[in-house]
């Protein structure tokens, strides 16, 4: 077969006519280009198990969000858990092109990252990092759709009324453990403040503060049997929620129920899988995905093909939530300048969400102050809303029976 | 280093005029990148003094960070005292606390090994002292006012990535030339003969005990000057990251890396560990392997001890033939 | 309050004789080869994953899988120590420790690459009981721990005390040169040495698993417990081992019930300090 020698008109013919082909893809294209969104979390370092459980929220939403017809493109970094880590991380992804940032789990690392998304001017949605801080200093691109550590502390001690009016209970003690780690001592210091006006029928007896790093709690534990309070209150993080619960079986102290007015560890995967019955009837107050938001079904569901071994927390929702916020801003903002996707993001109003509470609405100071906390129990291995009873779906079982009596 | 052959004076003088150009040609991520290899190359040549030159192991240097960073934080967050005056306050307050340390050791002629773990004794019970201290924020954290600023502010420590490029390199430089010159004096003297025979030191009439626990406090009040600008550029601190035993182990690779003892060894092990960093966190994302960089930096370390004891610069120099003698005239 | 003052020492005693026996490995290799092996928690971590290993794949028991786990970390110490570690024997205390810490930063890497950071536990069937001893709660696990020490520390003592290597040990130990002489093989013995101390961590560290979880970032945490433990009962010294564990176990109980218990630490690295400043061959070891 003899080659073809391609000729100057064939392929100036052949350039015109793809030139034509490509023009309607080409208006297409620039109608829905997709906005290149960097997403931070801590996958290595301490906090990695949280963090790559995060992660995983952050690739239904690659996968989700351009279902529902957003155009969005997301970049992983990875902070490693340290501050220092973030901001080169977010230095990067804004060299890369990065138009919004995302994340990042934790306050310090978020921090770090809000002041090089400050300095740059590219707008970051915190997903979840709970410092007041960050919204406090007069930053114009952060925008942040997680409770402060402040509104934790004051909706989840607003709860407790809640259930002991649900359960017609009234108890008169408690003692309280806490984490002596970055969270920990700010709920403390919120816990203290709020105390007094929250009218709780409860007087705390005895405030017990661990070392995050303790392998073994059983003398914490004791301590805290030995106050003999109603109720055992709790701010914990995952291990030590674990070793503690252990340790309470082990001793047998049996108060009328463990409750934590919004920390993380007794509602976590882990959690359940290694105390199984024990675990039951653990109550925290957090927000949580609401069951009568449409969505959140749709998200839950979702998550639950994906990852059927992996309890789909608040985490998981507010992660999703953050990437929900950036595609809808970028969609009435229809450019990815900073000043427009700023503008759109304050006028954020989503009705059509994941967690309890009202549409999404930030306040001036870019914070959403609209995230109650509900009330979650552990009910037959997983966490269940029992309050309030406009999202509940069981009603709450408090006190809780005995670890002998556990089936 | 007394006698720069001409090979090495222009190798120097070429290498300090890229750091200087770097912010102009590069982006801020890789500048942000610098600024970290900047931090690691100052305490590293810190530490040297301590360890390198005197040879006395110290394992806890991250105490000095943290009290140079929370002393000049404190201070301008509670009382709007001047990043710089806070940060003399934590020079200070930082050499007392090694001179104190040192004292006690070799006092009680603790040295070696021991001398290395009460350092970190002494840093691990500061980290749990700090978490329980509510003044500096405990374990909340200490965090310092941010103003969004368009321009950058030297005067309180508060600007671009760039500018604390230029402050560090300064900082860095201003060091590398204190350090070259103690190594020519006296006390520089003193120090390596402590180090390679302290009995036959002691001997020779060398008050021994005065120099070490100099040598500690000047490395210390060198340290928590870099702490102070730490401070100013993360803008937040927690107890149980600036006095942090993992960063007293990262104080130390680099200039081990690099090459105890030497000059430039701190400078050239910062920089190579810091770009091995990057690229193993971008092996980490390619890959998603986590853990690929805590294991190419232990890898680096161990092939470092059993192959080239005294670190990357004199192999290199060695190779490159810098450390030919002057030509006599 | 006198029960509850009895149960926290009883508490702070059983742990303690856990932490003594992973003390003890370091003892030994100290006592011995005269390095200080500052890749300690890092070799009872590794003992602990694969006994999480054996028993995710087989159900096999902590306990039951100690025999074959301490066997694993034997080897792994002997070869460490002969192929690698002996060349620094020679070579200044930075050097070895130097080299220690490249080994433990390599290993815990390697088990965050190969386990990733989740913590990881076995779940026996008698985790939570616990024996009534009077008005005293005693954690069934925790006295199962404790007597497994024992065992070990006496098998142990046996061995030095009884077996011909053990004493070759010993009189390399006491006096190297004179050992050498004798015609013993002193590289060798290093070399079983090491291995031996490596045993011991791999026995406490299948004990270990039955009261903590495991994840890599635990690792340096014991390594610097270990040593505390091994100054203030003193570095060479196996009943010093013991003791320090003991007085490190009970001390932070005591200090965790009566005064802050996130102080708990603090306390012991404040007892480092002082027996470093006071008496730094510890209580039991040789000046």
């Amino acid at each position: 077969m003899t080659k073809h020698q391609l000729t100057r008109r064939e392929f100036g013919l052949a350039a015109a006519g793809s030139l034509l082909a490509s023009a309607p893809l080409r208006r297409a294209r620039a109608a829905t280009k997709p906005i290149k969104i960097g997403s931070l979390l801590p996958r290595s370092g301490y906090e990695a198990l949280i963090g790559q459980g995060c992660q995983r929220s952050v690739d239904l939403a690659k996968k989700m969000l351009p279902e529902m017809g957003h155009a969005i493109e997301v970049v992983d970094a990875d902070t490693e858990s340290k501050p220092d880590v973030a901001r080169t991380q977010a230095e990067k992804l804004i060299r890369e092109g990065a138009e919004i940032l995302v994340g990042a789990f934790d306050s310090g690392q978020t921090f770090a990252i809000a002041q090089v998304a400050e300095q740059s001017g590219i707008p970051f949605v915190i997903n979840i990092g709970s410092d007041p801080a960050i919204t406090e200093q007069g930053y114009k691109f952060i925008f942040r759709n997680f409770p402060t550590s402040v509104m934790l502390g004051t909706n989840g001690l607003a709860r407790f009324n809640d259930l002991f009016k649900a359960t017609k209970t009234s108890p008169k003690t408690a003692v309280l453990m806490i984490v002596n780690d970055t969270f920990g001592q700010s709920m403390l210091k919120g816990i203290n403040a709020l105390m007094p006006k929250a009218n709780l029928p409860f007087t705390l007896v005895d405030t017990i503060s661990y070392d995050p790093q303790a392998k073994d709690l059983s003398v914490e534990v004791a301590k805290a049997k030995a106050a003999k309070a109603d109720i055992h209150m709790v701010v914990t993080r995952l291990n030590d929620a674990i070793l503690m619960v252990r340790e309470m079986v082990k001793q047998k102290y049996e108060p009328m129920g463990i409750i934590s007015p919004g920390s993380p560890g007794m509602y976590q995967t882990q959690f359940m899988k290694v105390l199984g019955k024990y675990a039951e009837y653990a109550i925290t107050n957090i927000p949580w995905l609401d069951p009568k938001q449409p969505f959140a079904h749709t998200f839950e569901d979702a998550w639950n093909k994906a990852y059927p071994d992996d309890v789909c927390t608040l985490d998981a929702g507010f992660t999703f939530e953050g990437f929900l916020i950036v595609a809808d801003a970028y969609r009435r903002a229809g450019s990815t300048k900073p000043e427009a996707l700023v503008e759109a993001l304050k006028a954020t109003n989503i009705k059509d969400r994941i967690m309890i509470g009202g549409p999404i609405t930030f306040n001036e100071k870019g914070q959403n102050v609209n995230l109650p906390s509900g009330v979650i129990q552990i009910r037959k291995g997983k966490p269940a809303v029992v309050l309030p009873v406009d999202n509940a779906v069981m009603p709450p079982v408090f006190p809780v029976p005995g670890w002998s009596q556990r089936v | 280093m007394s006698g720069l052959s001409p090979r090495a004076a222009l190798a120097l003088a070429l290498l300090i005029l890229l750091l200087l150009a770097l912010p102009l040609a590069a982006n801020s991520y890789l500048v942000s990148v610098a600024v970290v290899a900047l931090f690691a190359a100052y305490f590293g040549q810190a530490w040297n003094i301590m360890t390198g030159f005197a040879g006395q192991l110290s394992l806890g240097h991250a105490l000095y960070v943290g009290l140079g960073a929370y002393a000049a934080a404190a201070l301008f967050t509670h009382w709007g005292v001047s990043p710089w005056l806070g940060m003399v306050a934590g020079m200070a307050v930082a050499g007392l606390a090694g001179a104190f340390i040192a004292a006690l050791s070799f006092r009680f002629r603790v040295g070696g090994v021991y001398f290395a773990l009460l350092t970190i004794a002494f840093a691990e019970f500061t980290r749990i002292l700090f978490d329980h201290f509510p003044w500096v924020g405990s374990t909340e954290g200490l965090f310092l006012p941010v103003k969004n600023l368009d321009h950058d502010d030297p005067l309180h420590l508060s600007g671009s990535p760039a500018m604390f490029y230029y402050l560090l390199l300064a900082l860095t430089l201003a060091l590398l030339a204190l350090s070259h010159h103690l190594l020519n004096r006296r006390a520089g003297y003193y120090w390596q003969a402590i180090r390679e025979d302290e009995e036959a030191a002691r001997a020779l009439g060398i008050d021994v005990f005065r120099y070490k626990v100099a040598a500690m406090a000047l490395s210390a009040a060198l340290t928590a000057l870099g702490g102070g600008f730490l401070a100013f550029y993360d803008k937040n601190l927690y107890p149980d990251t600036s006095f942090a035993i993992g960063r007293s182990i990262d104080i130390i690779t680099a200039p081990i890396i690099g090459g105890l003892g030497t000059l430039i060894g701190p400078i050239l092990g910062a920089f190579v560990l810091t770009g091995l960093g990057e690229t193993m966190t971008w092996a980490t994302d390619a890959f998603g392997i986590i853990g690929l960089k805590q294991f190419a930096y232990g890898a680096a370390l161990l092939a470092i001890v059993v192959f080239q004891p005294a670190g990357l610069w004199p192999w290199l120099k060695r190779l490159a033939r810098l450390d030919a003698p002057a030509p006599r005239r | 309050m006198l029960v509850s003052i009895i149960g926290t020492v009883v508490q702070g005693l059983l742990s303690g004789m856990v932490y003594g026996l992973m003390a003890l490995g370091l003892s030994v290799i100290f006592g011995v080869v005269r390095v200080v092996n500052f890749a300690h928690g890092e070799m009872m971590v590794l003992a602990m994953y694969t006994a999480y290993i054996m028993n995710t794949a087989t159900g096999l028991d902590p306990l039951l899988a100690l025999p074959l786990v301490t066997l694993a970390l034997f080897a792994l110490g002997y070869g460490l120590q002969r192929g690698l570690i002996n060349r620094f024997i020679a070579r200044p205390d930075n050097q070895q420790f130097l080299l220690l810490l490249a080994i433990a930063t390599i290993l815990t890497a390697s088990l965050l690459i190969g386990f990733g950071p989740d913590a990881r536990n076995v779940q026996v069937d008698y985790a939570y009981n616990s024996f009534e001893l009077g008005p005293l709660l005693l954690d069934e696990v925790r006295v199962i721990a404790a007597l497994g020490s024992l065992v070990a520390v006496a098998a142990l003592w046996a061995f030095f005390r009884f077996t011909r290597t053990g004493k070759s040990i010993r009189a390399c130990a006491d006096n190297q040169i004179g050992a050498a002489v004798v015609g013993l093989d002193v590289k060798r013995l290093y070399a079983l040495t090491f291995g031996v101390g490596a045993a011991c961590v791999g026995a406490a560290g299948c004990l270990m698993l039955l009261l903590v979880d495991v994840q890599p970032y635990v690792a340096s945490d014991y390594t610097l417990l270990a040593f505390i433990i091994v100054i203030l009962g003193g570095l060479g010294s196996m009943p010093g081992a013991m003791l320090g564990g003991i007085l490190v176990g009970v001390a932070e109980a005591l200090s965790a019930r009566f005064i802050e218990p996130s102080f708990k630490s603090a306390i012991s690295f404040a007892l480092l300090i002082l027996v470093l400043l006071v008496r730094p061959q510890g209580l039991l070891g040789r000046a």
